[in-house]
């Protein structure tokens, strides 16, 4: 366990962004530590995943960014185009909302989770692809050798979102941005990405993302909460702090805006 | 309406919807499944998804043949939608779809589209912009085409148009689930409002218990294909009776920042084409029992063989 580890992973300073001489982040402050869930929340539109994207260079085209997003003793914004290829994906990877569209859904599961790897980390096919069934193990795929030669559409909702995480986790990255990872599934099944989630980062040291507007997912994984408003950070510490006491009034708003109230829980 | 009004809006008796695909096992996604809406009451139809909440609601609108089982609104039987006009006491239900993107015409503004409504329910003396503003749009709007708006906005203005034909039961297949977390709860509570203020019935359909448990008056709870609970709202959530219920309310997770996992249901929906045999919920419930696996429970209101109502009373 290097859940007790705080290193900071991935440091993001003065983070501005703007698309179309159009502010839409207006210096967020995160860090992320090793073995660890950074919860982002916020309603949409207050530029949650635009800082996901960010970190990853995947902002849309005619955006500007600056600050500094510190990441292994680098700055990611600096970096050249071709570096920053061989860091994403492989150190820093992402898990999108929708499992039924970021999947390719012509491409067999196995060819999924084995083009990158063979890519970033150099290994054969057969490698790869036993690198794979154990991928698909470790994230509770039934049959895992039967499942790479089958494709998306065969597997349901949840059963994509898994594979989607496999797909991330591929190549051992250090930091895994989860961007409303759960929102398209059913609770049942939230239930177990969100156990897995948990257990994947308290094992494997993961420095976890996780941008949900889901007070209620923040609440059962997260170990920091930072809540956004209109591109900026308003609150951010502890979740078991910002969710019982919070001291920004937008927090709170968004805390008194819940369908069920705090504290009284389904039995 | 001038339909007579006996019991119950809308009843659903032992319905049975199957989707025949060539080549493939008859699916049943609706198997034998009751419920009942009354004028004036929010019904929240809820369960996880392929458990066939939507196949039924297309029933009722008639979107879909029902294979065996009865369906009356305001005591007329549905009669599946073909080629030929609507019978006019049947336009009485409306529904609002899932996806307010592809549910309005792109190529013609909204008021066009809200006219359409009003002219099925022949209503000369309303014009679309005041439907426009009894959801919450500026009058305005009536002249722009969807793509001019938000999906909350977009959202809106479907339930004009279905709330155009003068409804007597409004149907909302996860009215809420393509919008933003923000506009989820208003959109959800407009519907609620809008329908119980025109006398309608409601039946609304979601997997967002949390939403569902604000707006609705009733809760009917459906596992593969059949309701398994149903009951007032507050007392399902307070003591939910059948294990599946139990699950799918322990699986929400509370934002009281004590990091508490939610608990997982073990196992995947089974596939509705090949049920199991007795209770459908039996292989993944934690208190299953021999008669469980034997015998399906076939009564209500909560159909589960802990809750079985006395002996005497089965044959």
């Amino acid at each position: 366990m290097t859940a007790a580890q705080k290193t900071a992973a991935l440091t993001i300073e003065g983070l501005r962004v703007s698309i179309g001489g159009h502010d839409v982040l207006h210096g967020v402050d995160l860090t992320l530590e090793a073995g660890r869930v950074h919860g982002l929340a916020g309603e949409s539109g207050s530029g949650k995943t635009m800082t996901g994207l960010a970190v990853l260079g995947l902002l849309p085209h005619g955006s500007r960014a600056s600050g500094r997003i510190a990441f292994g003793g680098r700055d990611l914004l600096e970096m050249p185009a071709r570096e920053l290829n061989e860091v994403r994906g492989a150190k820093i990877a992402m898990v999108f909302q929708d499992p039924a569209t970021s999947l390719h859904p012509m491409l067999t599961v196995e060819r999924q989770l084995t083009e990158h790897m063979r890519h970033h980390l150099g290994i054969g096919r057969k490698d790869a692809r036993e690198r794979a069934a154990a991928l698909l193990a470790k994230v509770r795929i039934p049959g895992p050798e039967e499942a790479l030669k089958r494709y998306p559409h065969q597997f349901s909702g949840g059963m994509r979102q898994r594979i989607a995480i496999a797909v991330a986790l591929a190549c051992e990255p250090e930091v895994l941005i989860a961007d409303e990872p759960t929102t398209a599934l059913d609770v049942t099944v939230q239930a177990g990405i969100l156990r897995l989630l948990r257990g994947l980062c308290d094992d494997l040291g993961l420095a976890v993302l996780l941008v949900t507007h889901d007070l209620g997912v923040m609440s059962a994984v997260a170990d920091e909460v930072s809540v956004m408003k209109d591109g900026l950070v308003v609150e951010t510490g502890p979740r078991g702090r910002v969710l019982r006491e919070p001291r920004h009034p937008y927090t709170r708003s968004l805390l008194d805006a819940l369908p069920v109230p705090p504290g009284e829980n389904s039995p | 309406m001038t339909v007579p009004q006996t019991g119950p809006l809308l009843s659903v008796e032992d319905l049975v919807v199957e989707h025949r695909t060539p080549g493939r096992p008859v699916v049943r996604a609706v198997a034998g499944a009751s419920l009942h809406v009354a004028a004036g009451e929010v019904v929240g139809l809820v369960g996880e998804s392929g458990c066939g909440k939507s196949t039924l609601a297309r029933a009722v609108c008639g979107l879909h043949g029902a294979a065996s089982g009865r369906i009356h609104v305001g005591g007329r039987p549905v009669t599946p939608l073909g080629l030929r006009r609507r019978d006019p006491a049947l336009t009485g239900v409306q529904m609002v779809f899932q996806d307010p993107y592809s549910s309005l015409n792109p190529r013609r503004r909204v008021g066009a589209q809200i006219a359409d409504g009003l002219r099925t329910a022949g209503d000369t003396a309303t014009s679309p912009a005041d439907l426009l503003e009894r959801v919450g749009l500026p009058r305005a709007f009536a002249g722009r085409y969807p793509h001019e708006f938000s999906g909350g906005q977009r959202q809106r203005v479907a339930i004009a148009r279905a709330l155009a034909a003068r409804p007597s039961l409004l149907i909302g297949d996860e009215p809420i689930s393509a919008l933003d977390a923000s506009a989820q709860a208003q959109v959800a509570r407009l519907m609620r409002d809008l329908a119980v203020e025109s006398g309608a019935g409601l039946l609304f359909i979601s997997h967002d218990l949390s939403v569902v448990r604000l707006i609705a008056d009733r809760i009917a709870v459906m596992y593969l294909g059949k309701v398994v609970e149903t009951g007032p709202t507050a007392e399902v959530w307070a003591d939910p009776r059948h294990p599946y219920t139990r699950a799918l309310l322990a699986a929400i997770p509370s934002p009281d920042g004590a990091g508490v996992l939610p608990a997982e249901l073990p196992g995947d929906v089974p596939d509705p084409a090949d049920p199991p045999a007795g209770c459908r919920f039996h292989p993944r419930c934690p208190f299953v029992m021999d008669v469980c696996r034997e015998k399906e429970p076939d009564f209500g209101p909560v159909a589960c063989w802990l809750h079985a109502p006395e002996p005497s009373s089965l044959s």
